[in-house]
């Protein structure tokens, strides 16, 4: 029983999904959804290095650094965000968010 | 037989984490349930190879990304019950959503696997006598480096934004203004009166 790309491609498609139905099911939650992101980005890292290995290939390695310094910011940015709009609205929910009229 | 039996734990445990997160009904547990991922999905980079990458994961999610999620978790006021609304509203929309991507990349893995899709070249062959972060240096100081210092400066710029962003001007504080006080002078500050015997001082 070897382990091959497959299996890494399978979790990584499954920790995907499961970031995808996070950010459907969390909509009264921007926390959550942020943290949904956080998981679909994993699953891209988790990706990247397994075709960065089994393909013996490391740019693969590389990008997805990139991918988590991105990942990092995005955290930051997106919680400040929602710091100053729970401060100026008192709640977090994503449905009525509607202060744009996009 | 023991990188099998390694790998299924890891993979599940990360899944199984990965879903607590999302259904989590308290925040903080849902951060909690986050940060085991990290260190699973560590755990698999780890029996892939690629050891820099999975102590990256380690430092940069759970050490940062996690706590940051949870101080803000913990400095916002939020009801949890009234959180929980509509979850059962958009799970079948969610859920058929998530069966049909989930469908469309097993699809692509199955034909990729099939064979047929020319790779071409390798940029950067792994060679086996280099450690992983020795050889990711090499290649990330010299042919990724102007996108290495562009990381800097997404990152240069996520900090600067992120305080401007929650940055707050509070009114009704007397701090100190330097400048103002070594600018102040003696005769600004004390005046000379000669008060009429008797009536006193006015201040």
């Amino acid at each position: 029983m070897t382990i091959g790309l497959i299996h890494y491609l399978v979790v990584a498609a499954i920790l995907f999904t499961m970031g995808v139905l996070g950010i459907f099911l969390n909509r009264k939650n921007l926390i959550v959804i942020l943290m949904a992101i956080e998981l679909i980005l994993l699953a891209v890292n988790i990706n990247l290095v397994a075709f960065s290995a089994f393909l013996h290939d490391l740019v693969g390695q590389v990008f997805a650094m990139f991918v988590l310094t991105v990942a990092a910011g995005e955290a930051a940015i997106g919680l400040a965000i929602l710091v100053i709009y729970f401060r100026g609205r008192g709640t977090i929910a994503v449905d009525d968010v509607n202060r744009m009229k996009g | 037989m023991i990188q099998a039996l390694a790998f299924y734990l890891f993979a599940i445990v990360v899944i199984g984490s990965g879903a607590m997160t999302i259904s989590s009904r308290n925040p903080v547990h849902s951060v909690m349930w986050l940060i085991l991922a990290f260190f699973n999905a560590a755990g698999l980079m780890v029996l892939v190879g690629a050891e820099f990458i999975a102590m990256l994961l380690v430092i940069v999610y759970v050490g940062a990304v996690a706590v940051l999620f949870l101080f803000v978790v913990m400095m916002l006021d939020i009801e949890v019950a009234q959180m929980r609304a509509g979850f059962a509203r958009y799970l079948p929309l969610g859920l058929a959503l998530a069966v049909g991507l989930a469908a469309e990349i097993i699809i692509a893995v199955g034909a990729w696997s099939a064979g047929g899709v020319k790779l071409s070249q390798r940029i950067a062959p792994i060679e086996g006598n280099v450690p992983n972060i020795q050889a990711i240096g090499n290649l990330l100081y010299t042919r990724y480096l102007f996108v290495f210092e562009g990381a800097g400066f997404v990152l240069l710029v996520a900090m600067i934004g992120a305080i401007v962003l929650t940055h707050r001007q509070r009114g009704g504080v007397r701090g100190q203004n330097i400048s103002r006080q070594n600018a102040r002078r003696p005769q600004d500050a004390t005046r000379n009166v000669q008060p009429p015997v008797g009536e006193g001082v006015q201040l």
